[in-house]
């Protein structure tokens, strides 16, 4: 999963909560809990270009935390809110 | 519990689910309307005034809102406002009993984006709808899904209040869906507005209680239920679909036609309202600062349910099922699974049982009777 290059779709808007965030996808109406501050900086920085993982170092998240994010981007996958950037 | 729930219960910025009656009119007087609707209140909310506040809630980033009535449509502004909304990027859900949906409005809802149409049916026959809904509404509501789909809408949603006599109908409700491509919501009959007067007689039974929660495990993932029947949970090891916890305003709330704003769709009397959004500082204010609402983010008290050991499964059951039937608010759910709600009624004093804080009801048709009066002979009745 860290490998792969996912941008945030257009569609998608992020609503800062006290807990992190509401991600709402407008084309297919899910809702998403961004369950942690972190996790919506992350989402935010990703630029279609760095891999997921370039990401996660380039926001200074430790190594041992990088698994609960791939979780939380295989979410976001299937929810269509990540998707590979159409080039 | 998760530490989603627990973060969800101290309240969000905004709301998730917002519901918005636009007006008390209505064309139907279903026995359980939850507000009472009928007709208009001359104080409700202008279209500027609905403008500024769909304004505010896009500042808000309210992604969607729930529309509903009375019968929305009436309203001369409603497609007005509906766009207004939707180019605002606040979706739009609105519930309908579809008498206002032709073939013509059935092509411009289909053009709409970001549109959700919920159409109320509370039986899969004639008789057992228009028991509760009136005369013509069953044939009203099909002919309005009929259009729908004529006009290509694609998947809207039939949404349905269980009561003790369409339980038994769930998977007919599920298949009548199917045949349309239309998505199932069904809801838990709250004793709210008119509901107060017929929820005695409608509620389902203790035995229909256990038979929705295991529908529920069954289809509740192809299911919507907004979350409504969380106290069930007591009933099994499965917990149901949702975040199994009372919303209301923590991420819930209601804005009524005349612009009050209430803790949730089913509670509109003056203990739980929170303020207006014509007060000063608008509906942010209200939903932010006030005083109910900062109380409903407490940890709430578990009263006399904390003794049971079901009661993080049910979380003590529905507030407003409670408040309406004179249960204190710390006590079981009237419809408690593990049976404790029956007694809590009985003990409610049934004058003690608060009334819905506004009636917009038609009034009562009293038959006149032409000519002399009689009053005299057996059998008259009292």
């Amino acid at each position: 999963m860290l490998d792969r290059t996912l941008t945030l779709d257009q569609r998608v808007a992020l609503r800062p909560e006290p807990f992190g965030a509401l991600a709402y996808h407008y084309g297919n109406r899910t809702l998403i809990f961004l369950r942690h501050p972190d996790v919506v900086r992350v989402v935010r920085a990703l630029d279609g270009d760095a891999t997921l993982g370039e990401t996660l170092a380039a926001c200074d998240i430790e190594e041992r935390r990088w698994p609960s994010f791939a979780t939380a981007f295989s979410a976001l996958e299937e929810s269509e809110m990540l998707h590979e950037p159409t080039r | 519990m998760s530490r989603l729930v627990e973060q969800l219960k101290g309240g969000l910025d905004a709301p998730i689910c917002l519901t918005w009656e636009l007006t008390y009119a209505c064309n139907l007087e279903c026995v359980h309307c939850l507000s009472s609707s009928g007709r208009r209140d001359p104080r409700e909310l202008t279209t500027a005034e609905a403008k500024s506040v769909l304004d505010e809630l896009r500042d808000l980033q309210v992604f969607y809102i729930n529309i509903g009535g009375g019968e929305p449509m009436i309203r001369r502004d409603f497609f007005e406002l509906l766009e207004y909304s939707v180019d605002n990027g606040i979706g739009v859900k609105f519930s309908t009993n579809g008498a206002f949906i032709d073939a013509d409005k059935a092509r411009r809802l289909a053009a709409m984006e970001y549109l959700d149409i919920q159409i109320s049916l509370d039986g899969t026959d004639a008789v057992t709808n228009d028991a509760v809904r009136g005369n013509g509404s069953y044939a009203t509501a099909i002919r309005a899904m009929e259009h729908l789909r004529d006009a290509g809408f694609g998947e809207f949603k039939i949404s349905v209040v269980v009561t003790r006599h369409n339980v038994d109908q769930l998977d007919e409700f599920k298949a009548l869906a199917d045949s349309f491509g239309a998505q199932l919501r069904i809801t838990r009959l709250r004793p709210s507005g008119r509901g107060a007067d017929t929820w005695h007689d409608l509620h389902p039974t203790q035995q229909q209680q256990v038979q929705i929660y295991r529908w529920l495990v069954a289809h509740g993932d192809d299911v919507l239920t907004g979350d409504s029947f969380f106290h069930l949970n007591a009933l099994g090891e499965t917990p149901l679909p949702g975040l199994n916890m009372c919303g209301a305003g923590r991420v819930v709330c209601l804005i009524d036609p005349i612009g009050d704003v209430y803790a949730c769709p089913f509670v509109i009397h003056d203990q739980f309202k929170a303020g207006s959004v014509r007060d000063r500082g608008g509906f942010a204010h209200v939903w932010k600062r006030s005083a109910l609402f900062t109380e409903l983010r407490e940890p709430q008290s578990a009263g006399a349910c904390a003794s049971c050991g079901s009661y993080d499964a049910c979380q003590g059951g529905c507030m407003a099922a409670k408040f309406f039937t004179g249960i204190p608010l710390d006590g079981p759910d009237p419809e408690c699974v593990s049976g404790h709600g029956e007694a809590a009624l009985l003990a409610a004093s049934s004058a003690a049982v608060p009334k819905p804080a506004m009636d917009h009801s038609k009034p009562t048709r009293v038959p006149v009777t032409i000519g002399r009066r009689v009053t005299s002979g057996a059998g008259h009745q009292m």
